[in-house]
């Protein structure tokens, strides 16, 4: 049931967001830090190593913390400005309930009753499944395990997913497909040992800034670097050899890459005949793709396609990243799988200084997609449909192979169902759905239609606006656990500060949950290092193997890398050591992969390509950066990015106000005119909600073996606004 | 050469994580003392910091008519002193670099400091800590050229004016002056000419 309870304008006045720009009585007041806490950043999934500063019992700044290894100190503006979050005035300190004139506070007990109670009634009326849960993957290894049990013993739904379902599922399907694992096949300190770095889809110095220093590590040393971007970013602009592809083309550039690498002789047959499979067919499948015929296609001439793979068959050692940018798409597995061909087909992979890797985009990316809160996925990245699997985790948690459900929706999926009036109950944290989906309105209304919609949030973001109740949830510096980085490197979050008011940190709320569901001795965890330790029993034996990862060895070597089946295992930071892969044959398996067009290619009538991304200063669906003044004022409002030679033939001027139109919706916002982009492509970020928000314009077309939304290409048409 | 600040514009990436820390200390909370500019944003997304170079012969001390603007032994410019400095300006008109900034509520002169409480305990700036892509490193001339593809430059010449300075810029050929010009189109760099050839 809900319609927003009062004018969105009113829900602002009360919850934001507003921004935040001072700790607590302003810089002049912040004086001596009552202590320090070494953590991590709140933010992407690089997981920088930050010092807090508290005072008074909150969270009044941040310091490097130069020790920790990964980033030396070094931090974007996010984490610089991070504690701006903390002592917010929009914080939500009460548990709320809609009423017909906003929300009102109510007492916990009462708020826990009647989230079971009515959970409980919709499943005996609509069946077990007419209840879901999404999630995110901002959550440490700790609650991520905690919501996968709670929604399938406690709630006992097969619809438990998670945003990640918009971030590491494209990557993470073809590395399960091609290596028998998922997860970054290198530690970082290899990108400063290679000969060349080749970038796919990666806004690296927007949105794994950390990273840019690695890269410039490497190119001291001689190091090469390729970029491939439809936009100039700021890594693509000291490139060595940059390719502006046209959105969605990827699979016929790599392809044409892997084709005159063929040609040229760089394959590593020994290598291929050892370590893997299926490279006939992939030879075979890329023989229409000689560069002179794709080349208009992916929009780059034939010759620097050609460039792009002498320099990856003269450079012994190389590292390939890739992230969204090649990843939102209808195949976006498809582009992972091109990428991996070409790594498999020259060996490069398993080696100090060569490797792979895409780069995990949310805080806890990694671990939250290891441990059970994915519709596919149970704890230990077992497979929910693995009858081994499933015997495993069931017996572990104490219940029937029979009870365990089987697989569910994806978060896009549990939408629509909601839409459709499948699926009634809903129970969603660390998750902006409003913002971060394809088509907002659609979102909206099916939100709109669920029965029971519960949310768990620190702020109102626009998604709990919709909510039938708000449970005040805690920040990430009021909660101790752990969580995986982009290296899969487990590393330690710490408690800073208690949660204020009555807010609680999640995964107390759900345990309190389960056992109003019924499920109370399952669940009867007094600390996160407790839910740790039975997160560790079950991954036990499971590609994802945290068994021997304990608190005290992460703080010891600041970080332990899965798998690390036991204490006396070292981690790994490296996989596929001598070429051994993770299937039970030990070999890589090549996939054959053919270029298909975007669901919703350019034509007519929508003869512009719409790609859409993030900017440094915001991070993801902004609930977060939105309330953070500083960070806003880097950018405060997206634009419409688009070269000088659309701009004439549009007649808009920089600066000038059009109307991006797609066939889901239109969006207002000033144009920003630079020769940095493709001049058939427009670029827009997406952190900002309603008459801002660039998921008005996108397509709900999903990858159909990841399910992960086409977010990098649609089709829009730009019209100017009648002075 | 003791420890000093190198700008190496050619790494930054417009991040503005310079500014947010800097904005971070309890000496100016809220303002930063370095700068970031993009340089001609509609051609390219170079982006430079700007901050204090700290001249050997500094024009804003030079220029002060209160004498506000000492130079420490450590040849470190520092901010106007406050019950000297009138507010009026001149600092700011005569710094070639254009860095001194008027709070003009407090009628004060601000500028870094190159992080005096840091440096004296043998701690970079905090810029050059946070800074993730090593386009502010804080070290000595050896270590900033070592590997590096550009070397350290501390001379510059605007018009008929040379001004050496403490800290210095990274810059990719071998030259031993900068001419500071104004107007002057950049060249393109590879990357910018391979997206103008782009086929659409």
């Amino acid at each position: 049931m809900a319609t927003l309870p009062c004018p969105p304008g009113a829900l602002v006045d009360a919850y934001g967001p507003h921004p935040s720009r001072e700790p607590p009585g302003g810089f002049a007041a912040r004086g001596a830090a009552d202590r320090r806490v070494q953590s991590h950043c709140c933010f992407c999934g690089q997981q920088c190593g930050m010092t807090l500063v508290v005072k008074d019992e909150r969270v009044v700044g941040v310091e490097p913390w130069e020790e920790f290894p990964f980033n030396r100190g070094k931090l974007c503006p996010k984490g610089v400005k991070r504690y701006l979050q903390s002592n917010h005035p929009d914080r939500l300190l009460r548990p709320l309930l809609r009423t017909r004139r906003g929300f009102a506070p109510i007492p916990w007990d009462e708020a826990l009753d009647r989230t079971a109670e009515r959970f409980r009634r919709l499943q005996a009326r609509h069946g077990p499944d007419a209840v879901a849960v999404l999630s995110g993957a901002s959550l440490t290894n700790e609650r991520a395990y905690l919501v996968g049990k709670l929604a399938r013993v406690a709630l006992g739904t097969r619809h438990v997913d998670y945003n990640g379902r918009l971030c590491m599922v494209a990557a993470g399907a073809a590395n399960l497909k091609a290596f028998g694992i998922d997860r970054a096949a290198n530690p970082w300190a290899d990108l400063v040992a290679t000969d060349l770095i080749f970038v796919l889809g990666a806004n690296v110095s927007e949105c794994s800034p950390i990273t840019t220093d690695y890269i410039w590590r490497a190119r001291d040393r001689g190091a090469r670097l390729v970029v491939v971007d439809p936009r100039l970013t700021p890594i693509a602009r000291t490139a060595d050899l940059y390719l502006p592809v046209r959105p969605g083309r990827d699979v016929a550039l790599l392809n044409a890459i892997l084709h005159t690498v063929v040609r040229l002789g760089g394959v590593d047959q020994d290598f291929v005949a050892r370590h893997t499979t299926g490279f006939e067919a992939v030879r075979a499948a890329i023989a229409g793709y000689a560069p002179e015929a794709v080349e208009r296609l992916v929009g780059i001439p034939a010759r620097r396609i050609v460039e792009a793979a002498e320099l990856w068959t003269a450079a012994p050692r190389t590292m390939l990243l890739h992230a969204r940018g090649i990843e939102h798409h209808t195949k976006g597995v498809d582009n992972v799988l091109a990428c991996i061909n070409l790594v498999l087909a020259t060996g490069k992979i398993g080696k100090p200084g060569c490797g792979y890797a895409t780069i995990t985009g949310q805080g806890n990316g990694q671990g939250g997609r290891e441990h059970g809160q994915r519709c596919n996925q149970l704890p230990g990245a077992r497979d929910v449909e693995n009858p081994v699997h499933r015997a495993e985790v069931a017996a572990a948690w104490g219940i029937p192979e029979a009870a365990l459900p089987r697989k569910g929706y994806t978060a896009p999926q549990i939408v629509e169902a909601a839409h459709r009036g499948e699926i009634r109950g809903l129970l969603a944290l660390c998750f902006n759905p409003v913002v971060s989906l394809p088509d907002a309105r659609f979102t909206r209304e099916a939100l709109e239609r669920l029965d029971w919609f519960v949310a768990i949030d620190f702020f109102l973001s626009e998604t709990a606006r919709h909510a039938d109740l708000v449970l005040p949830g805690a920040l990430h510096e009021e909660d101790d656990g752990t969580v995986t980085t982009v290296e899969g490197r487990v590393v330690r979050v710490r408690q800073a500060v208690a949660p204020p008011g009555e807010a609680r940190r999640d995964w107390e709320i759900v345990c309190a949950l389960a056992e109003r569901l019924g499920h109370g001795p399952r669940f009867a965890f007094r600390t996160p290092r407790e839910i740790f330790d039975e997160l560790r029993a079950v991954s036990r034996g499971g590609t994802a193997d945290y068994a021997g990862i304990t608190y005290e060895r992460i703080e010891r070597s600041m970080g332990v890398f899965w798998p690390c089946p036991t204490e006396d295992h070292p981690g790994t930071p490296r996989l596929f050591e001598g070429g051994r892969f993770h299937h039970p044959d030990g070999r890589a398996r090549f996939h054959a992969v053919a270029y298909r067009p975007p669901a919703e290619d350019v034509d007519a009538e929508y003869p512009i390509i719409l790609t859409t991304g993030r900017v440094v200063s915001q991070f993801l669906s902004g609930t977060q950066t939105r309330r953070i003044g500083p960070l806003l004022d880097q950018y405060p409002a997206p634009r419409v990015e688009m070269h000088p030679a659309l701009a004439a033939r549009l007649g808009v001027a920089d600066g000038e106000t059009v109307r991006v139109v797609s066939r889901r919706g239109a969006l207002t916002l000033a144009a920003q005119v630079v020769a940095t982009i493709r001049p058939d492509t427009v670029f827009i970020p997406y952190h900002w909600p309603d008459g801002q928000s660039a998921n008005r314009l996108t397509i709900r077309a999903y990858d159909p073996v990841a399910g992960i939304p086409e977010l990098k290409v649609c089709a829009v048409r730009i019209e100017r606004i009648a002075p | 050469m003791s420890r000093t600040l190198f700008v190496d514009p050619q790494r930054c990436i417009g991040c503005r994580a310079c500014e947010q820390a800097c904005s971070e200390c309890p000496g100016h909370g809220g303002v930063s003392m370095i700068h970031l500019d993009y340089l001609a944003r509609a051609a390219s997304v170079q982006t430079a910091p700007t901050v204090c170079m700290h001249c050997a012969d500094p024009a804003c001390a030079r220029v002060c008519p209160a004498d506000a603007i000492e130079v420490d032994d450590d040849g470190v410019v520092l901010s106007a002193a406050p019950e000297r400095c009138i507010g009026c300006g001149s600092c700011a008109l005569a710094c070639p670099f254009g860095v001194p900034k008027l709070d003009a509520a407090r009628a004060l002169m601000t500028k870094c400091d190159l992080c005096r409480d840091r440096t004296a305990v043998g701690r970079a700036p905090m810029c050059a800590t946070v800074c993730p892509s090593g386009a502010l490193f804080y070290g000595t001339p050896e270590e900033a050229e070592d590997g590096r593809r550009a070397r350290p430059l501390a001379r510059f010449r605007f018009g008929a004016e040379t001004v050496a300075t403490r800290n210095a810029l990274m810059v990719p050929a071998a030259v031993d002056t900068v001419a500071v010009r104004h107007g002057v189109e950049a060249p393109r760099s590879r990357a910018e000419r391979q997206l103008a050839e782009c086929l659409w």
